[in-house]
């Protein structure tokens, strides 16, 4: 995470209010029962995939500890994000855009956006896993495969919703100018929509790489009972140089962690901001730009000048071109279909449309079904331990956001009220927040058993690890958000110290902190399937909790647990989010934002 | 007998509702736009003005009746339009030139010739060596000029502008007007004829050769006549100021005869909101009606409206609403376009702040039924609170969504100021005012 210019803050503002816009307006109970039942139906194709190759015999895969070893292991690790990065990017763009303009299914798809980036992704890695290694004939290929598809499910969603949300709020005489100017389909894409979605884009971009880093370093780490899923890459060093207890090694890959970090952080996202300055629509210059040199390279440079208009541009027009001659080849031979013919090709229209809709919704229903009679076979006593599970993970979980809550807060309105703290302090944050905690959670894990503390508290600090810096960020962005002169009336009416918190601070602060916790509490749900069970130098140290059920199940291949306890996780995370989360963003759209 | 380019024939916009009822937005009209003239669409805001421009080139289908370009469909020909718009509609992230030629790579045209034409209508405009300049680099009245040019770029037919000059400072509006019409008369501009739809009526008598009025509730033309001023015309001869004295006339005059209401399929007439109960509250403040008041009592009791607006540099929509609210609160009264302020009136003219309130909430309680409702609901409960969304159904029905928010935002705004009642903006609830029982020497009787 670096540091965000102004216009980024209005993109997450629009982008949450149209969500609960487009979800109000919709039946969310038949709705969400819709994803879910196309869930369960996904589960049960893959579990059937996995089952069949159950038997497969694999390899061990060795990891080696010298640092000669490391770049190898980095360049594999940052393949596999970019390229689940592309696929994300890709699907997003699809994804969104048939939502904005397929009216008739736009509410269906947005609900599953909504529960698809709230069920944690961890949960699916076993399962996903199997599937991938079934599908792919040598072992390698599958393995990767079934790394970079986890990473995308983890990557893809709010890219989506910010593509979607982008779309919707087009300016309406933008998109008249687009129409009477006769712009086609294409056009309008390259012209218009991306472009006007750029901003929101880069910035989910950067949130899903980051996440990205989160979820393959605990791909990279798996291991399923007795089979290896391992992957050579930075995270599978980290986890054998913490096993080992090579305190080099763990050295040497932290360095190289937060060398690419920062690396990726210079050389590609600050050029891709600084580019994306031309997007925004505010029609006004503003002084605080972002400067990169090597964007400043790129666009001056006479090298990919030539190139560009030697390649890309005589491809473009030419496309430009057979469009516009299809447009008036049509226009031209079109005969107007009297009314006819037009209602008999609407009628074939919505009977294929019928007949498409039934076979889907009976596969769904025949998939769902046969999933959840997997369900019958879960004795009582493993139903109670899920619950048992459940409750003790939701207590850690809230643990966890209020102990992060009770140092971050006070730490970020300082850094946000202070901006000579914030020069020494933001920089500092940013690199200890781009460490991925999973990367470092063998580490810590290693450290804690020595002074003799066990996995109880460990989980608790792992998810701390992992989700502090959104409260963190977010907290610094709502201080510096508080205008000065409301400051100063605070100051001049000698406000204590409790009345400046609770009239001006706290107040204020509130939409970005909920902002904050919502996305923590998001990812400390999914930092405990791995936090709560933990292989560690062959032996697996374990704790109660659903994080803990879950990876447990997986471990034995008890399906029926998994697919149950998945549910249960889906479903808490769900329902917070509805009866918790949303009435607060409300609260902070209506009654704590500040300005008109 | 001049051809006619395109004809809208008996074009209506409406919103059904689940019930019976139907939002009119545009009553049947009937509206041709000939060759070689240029027509201004006059009206007060909701009056539809602007669903009857997007209805005229394409892009919105009428909900009833067919709109003829060339007398081919315009869903089946290939019109041959552009529009400027009030807001610009540039795109940030192209250059001027590259937005100029935008339209031409639509249509498949050759760079190197595409560039020849944007640069050529560019210089037309006036913004020769801004090409490569981006819109958020240029004043408002330049980034006009770059949506004059990508409009004219493609040679329309018909062009049509959508509030042009609204967004711009009065100077540069002033230029951009006289600029314009220098390309229609000098033939500059291969147009054929000019649609501008405005709310400025001094606008209209200036570039017009014919012009239509409209009337709202629901939108539908209350007059179509042509004006044979000679160019150039000047504001401040008798001819002119004639003209605009007549068209604020017709704007305020109470409907003579009102429109003909639409027949269902079932022949029965379709119930709009002229037939429901609520009067459609004009958006004013009671700050705004109070103001109006103390000036027309400076000015002896009585004015002309025009020249109000004169006089107070207002459009008809900022001055229209004010008039109509204090008007319907019965304290002035305008016939044949003048405004005469009536006793009740004077009287809330010449009183202090509180006996100003006092009258307000007599006024506002005899004639604004919502009001009446409203006090009405909150004495009858026992907590005396009403909630806001029993009066948002009950006008929902009647008004569309957005109408029917600010329908409630100007009730709230009054009946807080008359200390009718007060609001809880959080709760969203109507609740009893706290008046001290001593202060009020004239409580409202709260008729049926």
């Amino acid at each position: 995470m670096i540091q965000l210019p102004d216009s980024f803050s209005y993109v997450r503002g629009r982008e949450t209010l149209a969500r609960s816009q487009v979800l109000k307006r919709s039946w969310p109970f038949v709705l969400d029962l819709c994803v879910a039942g196309i869930g369960l139906a996904c589960f049960y194709a893959v579990v059937q995939l996995a089952r069949y190759w159950f038997g497969h015999p694999l390899p061990e895969i060795t990891i080696s500890l010298s640092p000669r070893a490391i770049p190898r292991y980095a360049f594999y690790s940052i393949v596999r994000i970019w390229l689940a990065y592309a696929l994300s990017l890709f699907f997003a763009i699809v994804y969104g855009y048939t939502a904005a303009y397929n009216p008739r299914i736009e509410a269906l798809m947005i609900a599953g956006l909504d529960i698809l980036q709230s069920i944690p992704v961890l949960s699916f890695l076993p399962g996903v896993m199997l599937a991938m290694v079934a599908l792919f004939p040598t072992r390698q290929l599958g393995v990767e495969m079934g790394a970079i598809l986890l990473i995308f499910t983890g990557q893809v969603w709010n890219m989506a919703f910010s593509f979607y949300s982008s779309l919707k709020s087009i300016p309406r005489e933008l998109r008249e100018a687009a129409t009477i100017y006769r712009f086609s389909p294409w056009q309008r894409l390259i012209e218009l929509e991306l472009p006007y979605s750029a901003i929101g884009l880069v910035w989910n971009s950067i949130v899903s790489v980051a996440g990205g880093w989160f979820f393959l370093m605990a791909c990279e780490m798996f291991v399923l009972g007795p089979r290896d899923f391992r992957l050579p890459g930075l995270g599978s060093y980290l986890q054998t140089a913490a096993s080992t207890g090579n305190g080099t090694a763990i050295t040497w890959g932290l360095i190289t962690m937060i060398a690419i970090i920062v690396a990726t952080d210079q050389l590609v996202w600050r050029p891709v901001i600084a580019w994306s300055d031309k997007f925004k629509f505010e029609q006004v210059e503003t002084s605080s730009r972002v400067h990169s040199p090597l964007l400043h390279l790129f666009q001056h440079s006479r090298a990919l000048r030539t190139l560009r208009q030697h390649t890309i541009q005589p491809i473009a027009e030419s496309v430009y071109q057979r469009l516009a001659d299809n447009r008036r080849r049509i226009a031209a031979a079109a005969t107007p279909m009297d009314s006819e013919t037009r209602a008999r090709h609407e009628r074939w229209n919505a009977i294929l449309r019928l007949v498409v809709l039934l076979l889907v919704v009976a596969g769904v229903l025949y998939a769902a079904l046969h999933a959840l009679s997997l369900l019958r076979a879960v004795r009582s006593s493993e139903v109670i331990e899920i619950l048992k599970g459940a409750l003790a993970t939701f207590l850690r979980v809230n643990t966890a956001l209020l102990l992060a809550s009770a140092w971050t807060i006070p730490a970020g309105v300082a850094i946000g009220f202070h901006p000579r703290l914030a020069r020494i302090a933001q920089p500092l944050a940013q690199i200890a927040a781009s460490v991925p905690a999973t990367a470092l959670f063998p580490v810590v894990l290693l450290a804690l058993i020595r002074i003799g503390g066990g996995l109880g508290t460990g989980s608790i600090l792992l998810m701390m690890l992992g989700t502090q810096w959104y409260i963190l960020f977010n907290v610094i962005a709502g201080a510096m958000a508080i205008p000065t002169d409301l400051r100063e009336v605070a100051t001049l009416f000698q406000f204590t110290a409790v009345q400046r918190w609770k009239t001006l601070i706290l107040p204020g602060i509130f939409p970005y902190l909920i902002t904050g916790l919502v996305t923590a509490s998001g990812g400390a749900w999914n930092a405990s399937i791995i936090a709560e069970y933990f292989r560690l130098k062959n032996q697996t140290l374990q704790t109660v909790g659903l994080g803990a059920v879950i990876s447990a199940a997986s471990d034995s291949g008890k399906f029926q647990i998994l697919l149950l306890a998945t549910i249960v996780m889906a479903g808490m995370v769900v329902t917070i989010n509805r009866l918790l989360w949303r009435p607060l963003y409300r609260l902070a759209e209506t009654r704590y934002k500040v300005g008109a | 007998m001049q051809q006619i380019i395109i004809r809208a024939e008996q074009v209506e916009k409406y919103y059904a509702q689940p019930s019976e009822n139907r939002i009119q937005v545009i009553s049947p009209t009937d509206l041709s736009i000939s060759e070689g003239e240029i027509v201004a669409l006059l009206g007060p805001s909701g009056s539809g003005k602007s669903t009857l421009l997007r209805m005229l080139t394409g892009l919105s289908t009428p909900s009833a009746g067919q709109v003829y370009w060339h007398e081919k469909p315009v869903s089946e020909a290939q019109v041959n339009v552009a529009i400027v718009f009030q807001s610009f509609a540039l795109f940030p992230w192209l250059t001027v030139v590259e937005n100029v030629e935008a339209p031409l790579k639509a249509r498949g045209m050759e760079p190197a010739e595409r560039r020849k034409r944007a640069l050529k209508m560019l210089d037309t405009v006036g913004l020769d060596g801004f090409q490569a300049a981006y819109p958020k680099e240029l004043s408002g009245g330049m980034r006009q000029r770059v949506g004059f040019a990508r409009a004219l770029v493609v040679e329309p037919e018909v062009l049509f502008m959508d509030e042009p000059f609204s967004a711009l400072d009065v100077l540069t509006a002033e230029n951009l007007r006289s600029e314009l019409l220098e390309l229609w008369q000098n033939k500059t501009i291969p147009t054929r004829s000019i649609f501008i739809v405005t709310h400025n009526i001094e606008e209209a008598v200036l570039l017009a050769d014919r012009i239509i009025v409209l009337g709202r509730n629901p939108g539908h033309v209350r007059t179509d006549f042509k004006v044979a001023l000679a160019h150039p015309r000047e504001r401040k001869a008798a001819a002119f100021t004639q003209l605009v004295d007549y068209i604020y006339k017709v704007l305020t005059q109470p409907e003579a005869k009102p429109p003909a209401l639409p027949l269902t399929p079932e022949g029965k007439p379709v119930r709009d909101q002229r037939q429901m109960h609520y009067q459609m509250l004009p958006h004013a403040r009671p700050g705004g009606i109070a103001g109006l008041l103390e000036i027309l009592l400076d000015h002896n009791g009585k004015d002309d409206i025009y020249r109000l607006a004169d006089d107070l540099a207002f459009e008809i929509d900022d001055l229209l609403p004010i008039v109509d609210a204090a008007q319907l609160l019965g304290f002035l009264k305008v016939t044949e376009g003048d405004a005469a302020i009536t006793p009740t009136g004077a009287e809330y003219a010449n009183s202090e702040i509180l006996r100003q309130k006092e009258l307000f909430r007599i006024a506002a309680v005899e004639n604004v039924l919502l009001l009446r409702q409203i006090v009405r609901a909150i004495e009858a409960k026992s907590d005396k609170t009403v909630p806001e969304e029993f009066f948002h159904d009950m006008l929902d029905e009647q008004f569309s969504e957005d109408e029917t928010l600010r329908q409630l935002e100007t009730a709230i705004n009054w009946g807080r100021y008359a200390e009718l009642f007060d609001f809880d903006a959080s709760r969203r609830r109507f609740i009893r005012s706290e008046k001290d029982e001593s202060e009020s020497t004239v409580g409202p009787k709260v008729q049926a």
